[in-house]
């Protein structure tokens, strides 16, 4: 194979879930009317905001080779964190949140790194763990918070006509790309997913890196939980079932590999939009009423969505390799 | 070289090392016994009949569908869509037996093909698992999160997400029905265990997983199909959790598509880890998996016996799968 037309493969698949959100956008702009209007533009990046905080930890784990599982019993448990201390203002809430995320952020790094107990098991353990915690915090129902502390403004506000939320999640994301891109922490996170013992043995400070993605992820996490209590006026112990896999969905349609080694933050962004859209176009889709298709399509789209994502990732890596 | 240097410390220690070994590798089974023990002493009502049926009955769907996970972890894969093809066998047996998706000529056709077309189709899921791993080189916990996000999509839209309830003692006995007083379902649950045990000791194909997931290049320039292995392996899972499937709703006697085998590939992952399957493949125990289930419910069950709620007995559950993967990893040392 040629070198042109290699360059082309590797450039669909770094820019073609791009490609793939642009089209997207493309289809319900000229299909439905109020498709790009203020109202759902905003309301979608509110709604996805908590989703793209989750994936953005899940990246920065993923590209080190790992997984984690937790995120989702994470964000229920700082849920009801941030619900309880509401009462006492905002920044209580948050960062009550944020506190509860960093500590199972905390136990995972300490469990991967000290035990050298594997990712998956160890954020599955970790996952129930929360799960639990959260439940027992709450006593087994939904918290509500505090309206009069102005706590919800963190979920519901607007800051220059833009969604707080999207703010917390667009903030996050500028970091992100920048400490991935710019600091030596970030190679190091590339350099540990592509070969952790080479890593170690050029000296890089892998376990700690490892700890403190770990603890990132538990903390983004944590700031989703915040945001869904804030949103839905609720901390909700039983809420983020799935949101692990649905980050790692929206990660992978990124373009990340799991094998670690190789990612990029706003690829993610653009996979958990993608995501979310698909949602909001088949409220669309079923608001034209020509054809109505059930909330329980929308798992099923999905799943396709992403078997079309990754089977075309596979034959393009497998043409690069056969090109190398 | 880590290997001469386990052989060489062995040497050393030998007394040591014995306990240790007896520890680590019976140590499911010395987990299961103390529990046991513990139970006699402090939970009241614990040696009845009815006990040892209630906690049976409880492991069992985890157990089954954890027979599958065993051989696809043992490969070195991971099967995350097991819950979702349970929702799925779940959604259809009763469209069949019920006449909704076609005719019936007689109720007994009926009730047969409610257990036949179910099962084929999560086999058939699993199969597409398999070719997703093999023929496209998709990674396992990929490959199988496709329909592990669409798979109970797929059920719910069967059903349009409505409860199916029924009432057909010849359809339940596959949950409900008794054996000489033991339920059916621990029976097959048995069976099953036997059978892959025998399979994965005994038989070429037991020996071709265990060396795929020990080193899958060095299986394949040693001449095993590794393909047509792994191929199997993903369809066994996914037959195995269709019948889980086929128990969970004749033992409700109705079809939630919502909920049935929700979080079960978590539970069954869990299962496997705790009775002693090395999660990174080429080497698996399927009895450690019925011990490591049982482990699981009994902490359950003691905790909630003696009044601790459902919730904190979540957080022993983590406690237990850390402790057990730790002590594990000490053995490998």
């Amino acid at each position: 194979m040629d070198t042109i037309s290699l360059k082309l493969f590797q450039g669909i698949g770094r820019y073609g879930v791009l490609l793939a959100l642009l089209a997207l956008i493309l289809f319900g702009w000229l299909r439905y009317d109020n498709f790009l209007g203020a109202f759902n533009v905003l309301s979608v990046l509110r709604y996805n905001s908590m989703f793209a905080l989750v994936a953005l930890g899940m990246c920065f784990v993923i590209i080190t080779g790992g997984i984690d599982l937790s995120v989702g019993s994470t964000a229920a448990l700082s849920s009801v964190a941030a619900a309880l201390l509401s009462p006492y203002g905002v920044l209580p809430g948050l960062l009550g949140g944020l506190a509860a995320g960093l500590a199972v952020g905390a136990c995972n790094a300490l469990i991967i790194t000290r035990l050298n107990i594997l990712p998956f098991i160890t954020t599955l353990a970790t996952m129930l763990a929360a799960s639990g915690c959260a439940l027992l915090l709450a006593e087994n129902q939904s918290v509500s918070v505090s309206y009069e502390s102005g706590f919800t403004e963190l979920g519901q506000g607007d800051f220059l006509g833009f969604p707080i939320p999207a703010w917390i999640a667009l903030a996050a994301y500028l970091l992100g790309s920048l400490v991935l891109n710019l600091t030596s922490f970030g190679r190091t996170v590339l350099a540990i997913g592509g070969n952790e013992d080479a890593a170690r043995l050029m000296g890089l400070p892998a376990n700690k890196v490892k700890a403190l993605v770990y603890l990132a992820s538990g903390g983004l996490s944590g700031l989703a939980g915040v945001i869904l209590a804030a949103q839905f006026g609720a901390g909700q112990p039983i809420e983020g079932v799935g949101w692990e896999l649905f980050a790692i969905a929206a990660v992978v349609v990124g373009g990340t590999l799991l094998t670690g080694g190789v990612g990029s933050v706003g690829s993610t962004l653009a996979g958990v939009l993608l995501l979310g859209l698909i949602f909001n176009i088949l409220n669309f889709e079923n608001g034209l009423g020509w054809i109505s298709l059930s909330a329980y399509w929308q798992s099923v789209i999905r799943g396709a969505f992403l078997l079309l994502v990754v089977a075309i990732q596979a034959r393009l890596s497998m043409r690069t390799e056969e090109a190398a | 070289m880590s290997e001469t240097a386990t052989t060489l410390s062995t040497e050393h220690r030998a007394s040591r090392v014995d306990t240790r070994i007896l520890l680590t590798r019976h140590g499911a089974w010395i987990a299961l016994v103390l529990l046991i023990l513990v139970n006699l002493a402090i939970t009241p009502n614990f040696a009845t009949w009815q006990t040892l049926n209630v906690n049976l009955t409880q492991v069992c769907t985890i157990v089954i569908v954890g027979v599958g996970m065993t051989l696809v972890i043992a490969t070195g894969g991971i099967d995350l869509s097991v819950g979702a093809l349970m929702a799925i066998a779940g959604a259809l047996a009763p469209l069949i037996f019920l006449g909704k998706l076609f005719p019936l000529p007689h109720p007994a056709i009926g009730i047969a093909l409610a257990f036949v077309i179910p099962v084929l189709a999560t086999g058939a899921l699993g199969w597409f698992n398999g070719w997703l791993v093999t023929h496209l080189r998709i990674q396992p916990i990929i490959s199988t999160l496709v329909l592990f996000i669409a798979g109970r999509g797929i059920a719910q839209v069967f059903t349009n997400g409505n409860l199916q309830v029924f009432n057909l003692p010849s359809f339940q006995f596959i949950g409900l029905g008794r054996v000489f007083g033991i339920p059916f379902q621990a029976i097959l649950m048995i069976t099953i265990v036997g059978i892959a045990a025998w399979m994965l000791r005994r038989t070429v194909f037991g020996r071709q997983i265990l060396a795929i997931g020990g080193n899958e290049r060095a299986a394949r320039l040693a001449g095993v199909p590794v393909a047509s292995v792994k191929q199997r392996v993903y369809l066994i899972s996914g037959l195995l959790s269709g019948v889980a499937g086929l128990i969970v709703i004749a033992r409700n006697s109705a079809a939630d598509a919502n909920l049935v085998g929700l979080g079960m590939e978590l539970d069954a992952i869990a299962a496997v880890a705790v009775g002693g399957t090395l999660l990174t493949g080429g080497r698996a125990t399927v009895v450690g998996t019925l011990v490591g289930a049982l482990i699981i419910q009994l902490v359950r069950y003691t905790l909630l016996a003696n009044g601790v709620p459902d919730a904190a007995a979540l957080v022993a559950k983590a406690a237990i799968i850390v402790l057990a993967v730790w002590l594990q990893r000490q053995s490998h040392r």
